[in-house]
């Protein structure tokens, strides 16, 4: 690797490698690393929450230090997400993984809900740091460098819930009114997120479907094969034949095993992450909306002289300007999300397709081989010219 | 034991490795005339005494299936398929074949046939038939008789019946065996002439019923034991069979979705678009390869059935000898017991206890003219006793260890 005063350090997470690898604009200019790992539960009297660790590793010159290690939990995630809307309300914000999964939850704090909500939230700040707007965004650094304490007082500042909730009133009031006109190329925009959105969700659900068809699939072939060996008890002439079989189909098993954590690691969260991301960006269509309704109601009170017209003039210019940055930032960041979203999607559908053929080849190199044991079995007892052979 | 020459060992074996359902199988029906198994009474009006397949090769092939209606014998409507046995001799010089016998059978005319050589061969292990309705089937499968793979499936399964009967050096000289492939007509009404039906154990039929046989033939039932464990071991792994052929059926529809889901994206793709049309075309055509799959796995699961079946024969066969083993013990009883009754009025010694001799004892003595008559009676009955007893010893030992039933034994007891 060379080294220039722009070169990041190496990681030591080979897991935040190759995310980062995965779904990097520029990796070379790449210049903070994220890792979110160790779980922890903590037990309070008034509640048990998890704590995840994060390190980040940086060069850069604003932070005070290249290295910093926290703690987080789940709380913090979405107080960070929350800021990073208000902030850029029309950019395409990463999503964070759910709060929690109504269906087959029997605790909420088991091992592979941990694991899978992990996994989630390392690829949230990973996309946050590779994104060319958010990632130099002050709350961000708060949260990757700040301890405890600090992070709760300046969790304090900013607006205050009544002014919060006011903004959440006005903006419903508007939403009811609805979109004059939008622009065409956001009315593709939005055509787009709705179909893609329906059919993404499908696809979550078909390849969830999948995993579990595999998996019944699976559970069968295991009962399946030490039928063979059972049955070789009784028949002397048999026994060799009758264990190969069972020991084919438990290699056939395993390799269906193999096929299922393939996807269930490669294919099933990149699609559910879109299918999360489908529901942010019509958050984001929601919200450009807004803020073009809001122009379009001061431009009315102007045509009906609502009030002082010279003020409202100001008014105007200023959220005219508005919308337009907002137009503007939700176009740009509209492409790269289109780009980065066809890569993600095609290689993790290759990715699955190899784990396909990789699975059939096997299988098939398993019974080939056993076909081969056999017949040159036959052949050894044919040549020998036994009468009650058959 | 009797000893089997060489060649007719090689045709006892089922069908070897040849495909099964192979239309040219040949079968090699000469009988070598020294054989011990050929035995002068047999059933119904006798075998053939010329036997009529001579020592020529014969080919049987059940080669169409047809679906036809007619009327039942409640004078309904019914619709049954109907399988077309052609017979073909070749001549040995040129190998040409020459149709001889054509004719349509259904299903339940094989099974009269089958019921038939089981009365009158209750010795043997007579070859089964395809399963008379779908067992062991998956969620998807056709269990309906009418559907044309299971049409298919039953037609090689009731060809290798044909081929494996016309294989046994005993099956294939029976004229009824002989009629079921020549005379279309009529035939239905020859075998009930036989009047089988009739001399069919009913004992037989309850299957639960046990025989206390005090003197059991332990490599009877070690075969018995044999046949239940195939039994178990084989219905245990059809089971399971059709159980992963229904998951493996759904991991391969479910990709099927996919097929339209892909399609329907591609239409607001620019870039990706025809990516995702490719790819949802290939997932629709690996979600429809799974059927042809489990088809031909089907075959499979078939030749695992003729076993199992073959385990019902041979446990049947094992049964038979018990009742018969019974029937003697039962004989021997009674006879025996006849003979000292005889002895004691001769004699006048009571030494076992009888109603007649309590009686006497109460009422005075019975006069010499009653005693007479009744010795008589006994005589009688003693000398029916002992043709039974005698016919009944001929009937076991029918039962021989021909070299099948030895090589299953060999099979149970494996002491080299």
């Amino acid at each position: 690797m060379d080294m220039n005063s722009f070169s990041p350090m190496m990681p030591t997470s080979p897991l935040s490698m190759i995310n980062q690898v995965k779904f990097e604009d520029e990796p070379d200019l790449k210049d903070l690393f994220i890792t979110v790992d160790e779980p922890e539960s903590h037990v309070t009297t008034i509640e048990t929450f998890i704590t995840y660790r994060i390190i980040t590793k940086t060069s850069r010159g604003e932070f005070d230090s290249s290295e910093f290690e926290v703690r987080r939990r789940y709380q913090d995630f979405l107080w960070l997400k929350g800021k990073l809307e208000e902030a850029h309300p029309t950019l395409i914000i990463p999503p964070l993984p759910e709060k929690f999964i109504v269906k087959g939850m029997v605790e909420r704090f088991n091992d592979d809900f941990i694991e899978t909500r992990r996994k989630a939230l390392h690829k949230f700040l990973n996309r946050i740091a590779d994104h060319p707007t958010l990632t130099f965004n002050e709350d961000f650094k708060v949260f990757l460098t700040a301890q405890a304490w600090e992070l709760s007082s300046h969790k304090k500042q900013g607006p205050g819930l009544l002014s919060r909730m006011g903004q959440t009133v006005r903006a419903v009031a508007l939403s009811m009114r609805g979109v004059k006109s939008r622009p065409e190329e956001f009315m593709e925009m939005n055509n787009f997120i709705e179909v893609f959105s329906q059919k993404i969700n499908l696809i979550d659900k078909i390849s969830q479907r999948i995993y579990k068809e595999e998996r019944e699939y699976s559970d069968e072939m295991k009962e399946y094969g030490p039928i063979h060996v059972l049955w070789s008890a009784s028949e002397e002439d048999l026994v060799d034949t009758l264990k190969g079989i069972a020991s084919c189909i438990d290699k056939c098993c395993k390799a269906t095993e193999k096929r299922m954590s393939g996807l269930s690691e490669a294919l099933l969260p990149v699609v559910h992450e879109y299918v999360l991301y489908s529901e942010m960006l019509m958050g984001v269509m929601k919200r450009r909306d807004q803020i073009q309704a809001e122009l379009d109601s001061k431009v009315e009170a102007l045509t009906y002289k609502k009030a002082d017209t010279d003020l409202l003039t100001e008014e105007i210019g200023k959220l005219e300007d508005k919308v337009e940055c907002a137009n503007n930032a939700l176009k740009a960041d509209w492409e790269r999300w289109r780009h980065n979203m066809q890569n993600d999607i095609k290689s993790a559908f290759m990715d699955m397709a190899e784990e396909n053929i990789h699975y059939y080849e096997q299988c098939l190199a398993t019974w080939e081989s056993f076909l081969a044991s056999q017949t040159d079995l036959h052949m050894e007892e044919t040549s020998e010219d036994k009468p009650e052979s058959h | 034991m009797e000893q089997a020459p060489p060649d007719l060992e090689r045709q006892w074996q089922p069908a070897p490795l040849e495909p099964l359902g192979h239309p040219d199988a040949e079968l090699q029906a000469a009988v070598d005339e020294e054989a011990e198994v050929s035995r002068d009474e047999g059933p119904g009006d006798g075998t053939m005494t010329e036997n009529n397949f001579g020592l020529k090769k014969i080919e049987i092939s059940v080669s169409e299936a047809e679906k036809r209606t007619g009327r039942n014998a409640m004078n309904m409507q019914e619709t049954y398929t109907a399988y077309l046995i052609e017979t073909r001799s070749v001549e040995h010089t040129d190998g040409q074949s020459v149709l001889t016998d054509s004719l349509w059978r259904r299903y339940s005319e094989f099974e009269l046939l089958r019921n038939y050589l089981l009365v009158y061969y209750p010795h043997i292990v007579v070859p089964p038939l395809p399963e008379k309705r779908a067992e062991f089937v998956w969620h998807k499968l056709s269990a309906d008789n009418m559907d044309p793979d299971f049409v298919e499936r039953r037609r090689i399964g009731l060809e290798n019946f044909l081929l494996r009967v016309a294989s046994h050096p005993i099956l294939c000289r029976d004229k009824i065996f002989y009629l079921f492939l020549t005379q279309e007509g009529n035939w239905k009404e020859t075998v009930n002439e036989t009047g089988f039906q009739l001399k069919a154990d009913s004992r037989l039929k309850a299957l639960n019923a046990t025989f206390r046989v005090k003197n059991p033939d332990k490599r009877f039932t070690e075969l018995k034991h044999y046949s239940d464990e195939l039994q178990s071991v084989i219905s245990h792994l059809l089971r399971v069979r059709a159980r992963v052929a229904d998951r493996l059926y759904g991991v391969y529809k479910v990709h099927g979705n996919y097929g339209r889901v892909f399609s329907e994206w591609s239409a607001i793709e620019k870039e990706m678009g025809d990516g995702l049309q490719s790819a949802g075309h290939h997932m629709d055509v690996y979600a429809s390869s799974i059927d042809d799959i489990l088809e031909d796995e089907e075959h499979y699961a078939d030749q695992l059935k003729e076993y199992l079946f073959y385990a019902e024969a041979l446990r049947a066969v094992c049964r038979k000898h018990e009742l018969m083993q019974y029937d003697l013990e039962m004989a021997a009883q009674d006879l025996a017991s006849k003979k000292q009754q005889c002895e004691e009025l001769a004699t006048g010694t009571v030494r076992t206890f009888s109603l007649k001799g309590m009686t006497t004892k109460l009422f005075g003595q019975e006069t010499p003219e009653q005693r007479e008559a009744r010795i008589k009676v006994l005589e009688e009955q003693i000398n029916e006793g002992e043709q039974q007893l005698k016919s009944k010893n001929l009937e076991g030992r029918e039962f021989k260890f021909g070299p099948m039933l030895r090589n299953a034994l060999a099979r149970c007891n494996p002491v080299k």
